[in-house]
């Protein structure tokens, strides 16, 4: 009987809620909903450097998004932009080049052994490809990084690893000299206008220093490092 | 009885064309990268090859004509050695020297079986250096594919780094134009003996920092490298 009772009201309550639907329904008509806000969809991603080098520092990682576009190239010209970076490492106009549409920094440099993670993010949709990059602060004009990574394969929470060898920005000639160098090996003047050098990126040939016969250099059998000399993670975290 | 050997061979005839469909010809696009600042790289030598043919082994004194081309930039006798096993193969593509930082772009269409791909120059400043893949297997997957290629030591000649002769059998290095005004002379010799004879990692060059004098006719602050060297680029159509 109780069960019998129980039944009933169960096809009450549905019955009355089927009328309450339409009737809703019907208000939609005259007076519809505002749209719902579009939540925009924020991607984020982890960069972590580990300097495999011996003596060299890094300048400050420097990440940046943009949408495709390589901001270098084996043979192509350096910008300005990468110059600056590559003989002083200075990322300020790097960072603040016209295609960048997000950026991160390391706040100082990272030392030999050691690594850092820097987190970079946003949420526009035309950002679909990462560029990182420091220099290796006891040379002319040495740099790593990877640029142009295409970011839409990778999931949240997946990641990807690489070994990075090092670059030559080709815009200052790799005569090791006093007050060419701006890290602890010298301490001399990063940037310069003048291009003296091939005027091309390449593959860095190695520092020579003057324990290895180049008599006009600052740097030591210490400064020498070999590829790869930076491993690179990057992990989608958003 | 009937119907079960109808059977196999339809299986049989299946599995052949699966065998052939893995073995058939392929367009290739190939660029060769130079990704050095200061060495060139002698005229290229690419093949599609089959399982027996090698252009080099590491580990295995060099054939006499590798020897001519790392020692002299002559890839004559490769050629014959390709042409012989029948393997597809491209001269010269960059017509001549291959720059630094400079890129040669080629099609080359591989007959079915001939599944590896190689390619050798010699480099330049060097006695007897070359850069070079050996037998990369071909991917059936239509793709790009990246190889990262280092420089190689053919151990055949003294890495005296001073100017001479590209002839098999004579010392120093050959100097063909642009080189002979980009590096020094006057060197007395970095040394005399090769006491490594099989093809090996070449130790790369040691050079020097006076252009009229010292051990090597070769410019420290340039003409030396860190591997990769060269980045082979293949596009499987």
């Amino acid at each position: 009987m109780s069960i019998h009772l129980f039944n009933k009201k169960t096809a009450l309550t549905l019955a009355l809620a089927a009328t309450l639907t339409a009737c809703g329904s019907d208000n939609d008509d005259n007076m519809p909903e505002p749209p719902p806000q579009p939540q925009p969809m924020e991607y984020s991603y982890d960069i972590t450097v580990l300097n495999l080098t011996h003596e060299q520092p890094l300048s400050p990682i420097t990440a940046v998004l943009h949408s495709d576009g390589k901001m270098w190239d084996i043979g192509m010209s350096s910008s300005v932009a990468l110059e600056k970076l590559a003989e002083g490492g200075d990322n300020s106009d790097f960072i603040s080049q016209e295609s960048v549409l997000a950026n991160a920094s390391a706040e100082g440099p990272l030392m030999p052994g050691l690594s850092e993670t820097i987190t970079i993010t946003t949420t526009d949709e035309l950002a679909t490809h990462l560029t990182v990059a420091t220099m290796l602060v006891n040379t002319n004009d040495a740099f790593s990084g990877l640029t142009n990574l295409e970011l839409s394969t990778l999931d949240v929470d997946a990641s990807m690893s690489w070994h990075l060898n090092v670059y030559d920005a080709g815009t200052e000639a790799n005569n090791e000299a006093e007050g060419t160098i701006p890290g602890p090996a010298d301490g001399g003047t990063g940037y310069s206008m003048v291009r003296d050098d091939v005027d091309m990126v390449s593959m860095h040939p190695g520092v020579v220093s003057l324990d290895d016969g180049l008599m006009s250099s600052v740097l030591t059998q210490a400064h020498r490092f070999d590829n790869p000399s930076l491993k690179l993670t990057i992990t989608r975290t958003k | 009885m009937k119907f079960k050997t109808l059977l196999t061979s339809v299986a049989t005839s299946v599995t052949m064309m699966a065998a052939s469909s893995t073995v058939s010809a392929q367009d290739l696009e190939i660029t060769v990268t130079n990704l050095t600042q200061g060495l060139y790289f002698t005229p290229i030598v690419a093949a599609a090859h089959n399982g027996d043919t090698k252009l080099f082994s590491t580990g295995m004194a060099a054939s006499p004509e590798l020897t001519a081309m790392a020692e002299g930039g002559d890839i004559s006798g490769l050629v014959s050695v390709l042409s012989n096993a029948d393997a597809n193969t491209v001269e010269n593509p960059a017509g001549g020297l291959l720059a630094p930082s400079t890129s040669t772009n080629f099609m080359l269409m591989n007959d079915e079986g001939n599944q590896y791909l190689s390619f050798s120059a010699m480099i330049l400043p060097s006695n007897d250096g070359f850069v070079g893949v050996n037998s990369w297997m071909i991917p059936e997957e239509a793709g790009t594919y990246t190889v990262y290629v280092n420089a190689y030591d053919a151990g055949t000649e003294a890495n005296d780094e001073i100017r001479g002769s590209g002839a098999v059998g004579e010392a120093g290095m050959p100097v063909p134009p642009p080189l002979e005004a980009m590096i020094g002379m006057n060197g007395t010799g970095v040394t005399m003996s090769e006491t490594n004879m099989v093809v090996h990692v070449h130790r790369g060059n040691l050079g020097d920092d006076d252009m009229m004098a010292g051990k090597s006719d070769i410019n420290s602050s340039v003409q030396r490298w860190l591997n990769p060297v060269a980045k082979l680029t293949v596009v499987v159509k």
